[in-house]
């Protein structure tokens, strides 16, 4: 029991460090300061002079995660808040294997409808060729749909049940318990799971790549070409050879992906703190 | 205990999602280090005659991969003795490997000269040029457009031209759909096509697979790209370069000049099975049989070749 422990400790460590030794590869032999890589706005690596900002890849990652968190916040939690205080019976009976089914879906299906379904249908009915910020949100807010939803249904169904009763004796309406009563108690819990739907939506590689265009741009517009930090990495890493300054930049995304999950992590466990209170 | 247990799972989910961040890259590795014991390829039975054993390890270009795996399984019929795996992860991945030994062979789209920057390196690699690939420039059909000169690509691909009009096309504004930067079919594309780099354009797209880029030029209005031979069909339009047909024998006879080799290279020379199967190669049967069959050229057949600095000598 204690070795599987330090062998995962000692597997994680060494992961961390091997990241991160390859991600500082470039700021250490000079090739790239950090201010440039994480606030220049141009990356052409293959150009003669290259050049390795990555902030449109960085704010492209930002963009689209906290896009796909606004969009599939609501709707996860309208869909506990159903699955659990409104039809408890039969409406859990029949979201719970939706969910399951959503979260099972593999990236590339979600990829490839968002290619044929979500970017036709913007192409058709908004300005821009389809691909791009909106697309990629879209396709990232049902991924991170089951995230949000089975949190936030955990955390409503463990909600004291007295809670409620107090409030209906006091003669609430189910509406007022559910807004004045219900969500602001959870209200630590359910940001938790939206803070872990964050965290997929930063980490997801395929589906976005496939939809967002991967344009080495910031956006001006959410119907436009962008990139994401995983975006590039999975186009770049197999055609760049290992130690070579485009490949190393390549790392240091990867060094800025980890450092976010750390961040993204630190969140929850603080959220988690809150909520024992 | 409590704390013990949350260090814990903040660990594990930092290396769930490190491990999803580099999944491309630490999947080859960990294959790699499964078949790095390569020397066992050198046990050849000497004794019972031409007989081959071992095992040969190929990583690298996923343009080349299906025609190196349909091979290889042909090979292992014909040599009961041999294993072949085959993997891919691309140019840049089989090329960094076969020069750290960590594979036989690395299949790559460009010549190693131009990825590895140790020329060193490089030079310690054994080239085998085994198919070459042709890129045609593709449109969207309702361009309106049949034949493109050079000028005209480059001034499309720089952002010069940004409607199809311009070119004698429909009235509809071009959207390129590009490759990302490192891949090697743009490198082809630029190099042979454009015959110079290009800059990434605001608004354009990267696609990286070729199913996808043909989809996306197919679907998108006023859409153009570059496609292999073996990718062209109905739903893309297919433009001439130069008034030249991107067609099978013109690449043959050097007229038309948008082609690469694809390369499968050795660390030094390679050993008596790696020999055998890069040989099985250039034999009739596959180079007139599989090569075509999989949309590829013969190398055999070209009249041309071409060195590294792109100088072209009919041979």
């Amino acid at each position: 029991m204690s070795f599987c422990v330090l062998l995962l400790i000692v597997i994680i460590i060494s992961m961390v460090y091997f990241v991160a030794s390859k991600g500082v590869a470039n700021f250490v032999s000079g090739e790239v300061k950090v201010s440039e890589f994480l606030f220049g706005t141009k990356w052409s690596p293959e150009a003669d002079t290259p050049s390795y900002g990555a902030f449109p890849f960085i704010s492209g990652s930002f963009l689209v995660t906290l896009l796909a968190a606004l969009i599939a916040s609501p709707l996860s939690i309208c869909a506990a808040l159903f699955m659990t205080e409104i039809v408890p019976g039969w409406g859990k009976k029949l979201l719970q294997p939706v969910i399951e089914l959503l979260s099972g879906i593999p990236s590339v299906v979600y990829g490839f409808v968002g290619l044929s379904v979500i970017v036709p249908f913007l192409r058709d009915t908004l300005p821009g060729q389809g691909i791009g910020v909106a697309a990629g949100a879209l396709v990232l807010s049902v991924m991170i749909l089951p995230t949000i939803t089975s949190v936030a249904a955990d955390a409503l169904a463990s909600l004291p049940q007295n809670l409620k009763e107090s409030s209906f004796a006091l003669g609430a309406t189910r509406w007022q318990t559910i807004s004045r009563v219900i969500l602001p108690t959870t209200f630590p819990a359910i940001m938790t799971g939206v803070v872990l739907g964050m965290a997929r939506a930063f980490g997801e590689a395929l589906a976005v790549q496939m939809v967002i265009g991967n344009a080495p741009f910031v956006p001006h517009s959410l119907f436009e070409s962008a990139s994401t930090l995983t975006s590039v990495i999975t186009l770049g890493m197999g055609n760049t050879t290992m130690g070579s300054p485009q490949n190393n930049a390549l790392w240091s995304m990867a060094l800025v992906l980890m450092l976010m999950t750390f961040v993204f992590v630190l969140l929850v466990r603080m959220l988690e703190r809150r909520n024992k209170i | 205990m409590q704390f013990k247990k949350s260090w814990i799972m903040a660990l594990t989910l930092t290396s769930v999602l490190a491990l999803s961040a580099c999944g491309n890259n630490g999947g080859n590795k960990a294959t790699t280090n499964n078949g790095g014991n390569t020397p066992a390829a050198t046990n050849t039975e000497t004794s019972s005659g031409a007989k081959l054993s071992g095992s040969v390890l190929a990583s690298g270009s996923t343009a080349l991969q299906p025609l190196v795996e349909q091979v290889a399984e042909k090979f292992m019929d014909a040599n009961a003795g041999v294993d072949i795996q085959v993997q891919g992860g691309g140019s840049g991945t089989g090329l960094t490997q076969v020069s750290e030994k960590q594979v036989d062979i690395g299949n790559s789209d460009v010549f190693a000269e131009e990825k590895l920057k140790d020329a060193a390196k490089a030079a310690e690699l054994v080239d085998h040029q085994v198919a070459v690939v042709a890129i045609a420039a593709v449109s969207n059909p309702a361009a309106g457009v049949d034949s493109l000169t050079k000028q005209q690509l480059v001034d499309i691909f720089t952002g010069k031209i940004t409607n199809w009009k311009e070119v004698g096309g429909a009235d509809q504004a071009i959207q390129i759909i590009n490759r990302p930067a490192s891949s090697g079919t743009r490198a082809t594309f630029e190099s042979f096509a454009l015959g110079t780099k290009t800059e990434d354009l605001k608004g354009s797209i990267q696609e990286d697979s070729s199913g996808t880029v043909k989809k996306m030029i197919g679907e998108t209005p006023g859409a153009i790209g570059y496609l292999a031979l073996s990718y062209l069909d109905d739903s893309v339009k297919t433009l001439n370069y130069d008034g030249v047909e991107p067609s099978v024998d013109n690449v043959v006879a050097g007229k038309y000049p948008v082609w690469a080799y694809e390369h499968m290279y050795t660390n030094g020379e390679p050993n008596e099975t790696v020999k055998a199967f890069l040989d099985y190669f250039l034999t009739d049967e596959v180079q007139t049989g599989d090569v075509i069959e999989l949309g590829y050229i013969p190398a055999s057949k070209m009249q041309v070749s071409r060195d590294v600095a792109g100088t072209v000598t009919p041979k």
